[in-house]
């Protein structure tokens, strides 16, 4: 009879014998209850490997629930802010949903799985929440997470390693479409999406399958045909900064953890407005969003880069040097590619637009001394890092 | 508002109420009812072939008077009666307003029996101001509701006095088993006052806020003494009936509602079950608010944790009504022909009103059930044969849902009852030639009432008020634009009362071009 060990608090994912091997620094975080890798080696290799290489992240914590019945797609259009009504089989979307005040309880994908139904990819725990919005809906709702083990295969050379490991049919993928084939036997479904900017894939499989999948993948790099390289989630934390992706819990509070009133944020807040819909039917929030619609713009999170190479870790936000403070810095990475320190930011508008300067009032440290400097801030519309590679088809193979 | 079509789904007493004051301001408004009768808990009903009962609400107080004043309802006043509480030694209890008679009352009880009816019904009459209109919301509130605020506000301070005021907020939240045990030593006399607390709700002498439903309960004592309501052509529904079409409104029976039609989330009319479509400026529902919400306007309507309170406001009925045709008025002994009218309850003391709660709280129906009896042919001989009768039952507590289900239970309750009745009237059970028992479930098929409940939903802390029926619609207007509410589930509940009727009717008529 297996025994368990009340000591392990963290979950092992079925990739775990293998990550523990190649972990040098053996830095671990939780993540949804499992123990996940933070650095392998040096963040620095892990970094440049997801910008120049191929790197296998995994992403077995993530939520993932599976959506069958008549209703499936008339509940997920309920459910989220976009339309995806018109979402096809085989092809997955980013969504965003909402509680009845129209501030934001998480973010995600979904997928079309077919006659298999949707999956759902969420940040936070969401059963409950999907429980409640089934009401009146013919669905069955049911939580996979620990049911379906996923690797994040990404960088430059990805596509040209999962054609090595044996996947055929890639070459046809779009980006956010999903492919199911074999890998050395085993049933997988590869999808074209990630948390990069860059080209990726992600690929899903049966936990007891796991470990096939990996040294499927790993098996080019020992035929030395490519180097592939494991990386944490502070490698993917820089990279995900980089191509604009927002994290619930880090970059804004979820509706459902704010306490306080007004700490929420709408989908227009987040800079998600391209994701808000109000050309489909009801779907929770609407009511509420389409009156913040018609109101001047209170506040966004924008992508910011910051002059200088001090890191404006937790800063305030002024109007001016020494002028009124109008926000406050979320997340922030140094850039190595960029060589820019860049930053999500939570700034207040004035009657509708965005401040025309904004500085950051950044503390740093020299030698156990504090010190302050001021650092000039330019928002980005568009992601800070993008590479065409990420929607070519087919990849280039290199 | 200029002038609107408007849609009323129900014709109960409060859609009636509600109708015609839209109709007296000159809307253009239509009553659709699904049943054939109008009146919905209270409507005349014929439980066996040449007997009938005024509805399955059979002690009734007056309406709130200045709805009666306001829609000049011409309402006959029947014969006031009080209420006896039955002891197997004959030794009956009869209260009256004030005083209270029988059975072995100290002079001490009968005092205390008196300045406890008086200070109680200051209380009441003190939570008048929000009763009779919107209850105040707690965000971004109008001018109305701080007036309301500030109406209760002194009417609590000043309308009661310090003394009676702190003595009020004291036992506003507490049960009515510990008030009752601190001002009064007879059994049977707080039996009888206990059962009043609890009849209609999910509740047992000792389940907090019974002393907030026993004051919902004294507000229609504010008003005036109960009565039997009166059956033919007097009946108030009829009078109300006649009102309604007098202003203007236009009434449709048999016409049941399917569906909201809701149109960019506003409410542009009604599906009938027929398939025909009926549009309006506005729709007003006298259905229950799980009905409204979940059945007619669907949850996909709806924001999500609106539809998940509404889905979860408590709606379980517990009371059974039971009706027996009688070839003969029964003898009860210690009760003479005159005190036979008047509202005859079992309830012999608070424990026995406490345990035959507890069999609610398992899904049971109670082995001794709490029972309130009527004879309305005594009020309206017109209801029964020549020299029959029938007699009326309340039998608390018949939970909506029980153990196996009531099709197995239902002739057993029915039984139980009776041979509960036999104790005190002796020889009924040979008298009785046809009989009925509507559980809760019957209830809610037959009368439209999701869980066949008598206030349309629990009236407890957490669904009265602000929060009646939920918070998000609780000032009659919905999260549907163009729709909303005017029956029990919504402010103060149910009861023969009108006012959420009225209150809604109010609502509406004081809102700007439709806000
Ligand atoms: C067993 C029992 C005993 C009671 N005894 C008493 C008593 O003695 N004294 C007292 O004061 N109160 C009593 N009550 C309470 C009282 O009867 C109700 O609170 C009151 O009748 C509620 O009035 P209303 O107009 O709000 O709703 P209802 O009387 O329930 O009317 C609602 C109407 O809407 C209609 N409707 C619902 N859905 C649709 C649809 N889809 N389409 C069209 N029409 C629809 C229904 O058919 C019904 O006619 C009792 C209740 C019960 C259940």
């Amino acid at each position: 009879m297996e025994k368990h060990d009340f000591k392990q608090v963290l979950q092992h994912t079925p990739f775990h014998v293998r990550v523990e091997e190649l972990s040098l620094m053996k830095s671990w975080s939780p993540w949804n209850g499992y123990q996940v890798a933070r650095v392998f080696d040096t963040l620095a290799a892990e970094y440049f490997a997801v910008r120049s290489s191929c790197t296998v992240f995994d992403v077995t914590p993530m939520e993932k629930y599976r959506i069958k019945g008549p209703d499936a797609l008339d509940f997920l259009n309920r459910l989220v802010t976009r339309d995806v009504s018109k979402l096809k089989p085989g092809r997955v979307t980013y969504v965003a949903w909402c509680n009845d005040e129209g501030r934001v309880l998480d973010d995600g994908t979904i997928f079309h799985l077919g006659d298999d139904g949707y999956r759902l990819c969420a940040q936070h725990h969401q059963l409950d929440w999907l429980m409640i919005s089934s009401l009146g809906f013919d669905v069955s709702i049911e939580e996979e997470t620990h049911d379906v083990a996923a690797l994040s295969v990404q960088g430059p050379t990805s596509y040209s390693v999962l054609c090595a490991a044996g996947i055929s049919g890639l070459e046809e993928l779009k980006p956010f479409g999903i492919l199911n084939t074999k890998i050395d036997d085993v049933d997988v479904m590869v999808s074209r999406t990630g948390f990069t900017g860059d080209l990726g894939y992600e690929v899903w499989v049966d936990p007891r399958h796991g470990i096939t999948l990996w040294d499927a993948i790993f098996s080019v790099k020992e035929r030395g045909l490519y180097d592939i390289k494991p990386i944490g989630l502070d490698a993917l934390e820089m990279v995900r900064i980089e191509a604009g992706f927002i994290m619930p819990g880090d970059d804004f509070i979820t509706a459902e953890t704010a306490v306080r009133a007004d700490h929420d944020r709408s989908p227009f807040e987040l800079g998600l407005e391209w994701a808000v819909s109000f050309d489909k039917p009801y779907y929770t929030g609407r009511r509420a969003l389409e009156l913040e619609k018609s109101q001047p713009a209170k506040r966004r999170l924008v992508k910011l880069s910051v002059e200088g190479n001090k890191e404006p870790t937790d800063s305030f936000l002024y109007d001016a040097k020494n002028g009124q403070r109008i926000g406050a810095i979320k997340t922030n990475i140094w850039s190595p590619i960029l060589k820019s320190n860049l930053a999500m930011a939570d700034i207040d508008y004035k009657n509708g637009e965005a401040p025309t300067e904004i500085w950051a009032e950044i503390y740093y440290q020299k030698e156990l001394e504090w010190k302050s400097t001021w650092a000039r801030c330019e928002i980005s519309d568009k992601p800070f890092w993008s590479n065409k590679r990420r929607s070519q088809t087919p990849p280039n193979r290199v | 508002m200029t002038n609107k079509t408007i849609i009323i789904i129900g014709g109960g007493h409060n859609g009636l109420v509600c109708a015609t004051y839209l109709a007296k301001e000159g809307h253009n408004v239509t009553v659709l009812e699904a049943r054939d009768k109008l009146g919905g808990s209270a409507s005349k009903h014929v439980f066996a072939e040449g007997y009938h009962v005024a509805g399955l609400a059979h002690v009734i107080h007056p309406l709130n008077p200045k709805i009666v004043k306001e829609l000049g309802l011409k309402i006959k006043k029947g014969a006031a009666i009080d209420t006896i509480s039955l002891s197997e030694d004959g030794n009956h209890l009869i209260l009256g307003k004030d005083s209270v008679k029988g059975g072995n009352l100290s002079a001490d009880d009968i005092a205390a029996y008196k300045d406890f009816k008086k200070e109680f019904r200051k209380y009441a009459k003190a939570l008048e101001p929000l009763t009779i209109n919107k209850p105040p919301r707690l965000k971004d509130m109008d001018n109305k509701d701080k007036f309301t605020l500030a109406k209760i506000g002194w009417s609590l301070r000043f309308g009661l006095g310090t003394s009676s005021m702190r003595e009020f907020l004291r036992v506003g939240g507490i049960n009515i088993y510990d008030v009752l045990n601190e001002v009064i030593d007879d059994p049977q006399l707080k039996g009888a006052i206990a059962a009043d607390a609890v009849i209609g709700h999910h509740m047992g002498p000792r389940t907090p806020t019974t002393v907030l439903t026993y004051l919902n309960r004294l507000r229609g004592e504010t008003y005036g003494p109960p009565t039997l309501p009166q059956a033919v052509g007097d009946h108030f529904v009829e009078v109300m009936i006649k009102a309604a079409t007098m202003a203007g409104v236009h009434i449709e029976k048999g016409a049941r509602v399917k569906r909201i039609i809701v149109n960019d989330g506003k409410a542009g009319g009604v599906e009938l079950t027929s398939g025909e479509e009926r549009i309006a400026d506005m729709v007003i529902s006298n259905a229950d608010a799980k009905t409204t919400f979940l059945d007619l306007v669907g949850a996909a309507e709806m924001d999500a944790m609106f539809a998940q309170r509404i889905n979860t406001t408590r709606t379980n009925g517990t009371v059974a009504k039971l009706h027996f045709a009688l070839n003969k008025l029964p003898e009860i002994e210690g009760l003479s022909n005159g005190e036979m009218s008047q509202r005859l309850i079992v309830a012999p003391d608070m424990r026995y009103v406490e345990h035959a709660f507890n069999h609610a709280k398992y899904g049971e129906y109670s082995e001794k059930p709490v029972l309130e009896i009527t004879f309305p042919t005594l009020a309206d001989p017109s209801l029964a044969p020549d020299g029959h009768h029938v007699m009326s039952v309340s039998a608390s507590f018949a939970p909506y849902s029980i153990k196996g289900g009531w099709d197995q239970s239902r002739s057993v309750f029915s039984h139980k009852v009776l041979s509960l009745i036999e104790k005190y009237a002796p020889g009924i059970s040979s008298h009785v030639v046809a009989s009925e028992i509507l559980t809760p479930k019957d209830i809610e098929q037959q009368f439209n009432v999701t869980g066949g409940h008598w206030h349309h939903g629990e009236l407890t802390i957490d669904q009265s008020f602000m929060m009646r029926p939920v918070h998000g619609t609780a000032q009659y207007n919905t999260p549907i634009d163009g729709l909303f509410l005017c029956g029990a589930s919504a402010h103060p509940g149910g009861g023969i009362t009108g006012i959420p009727g009225h209150n809604a009717a109010k609502r509406i008529l004081s809102m700007k071009g439709g806000e």
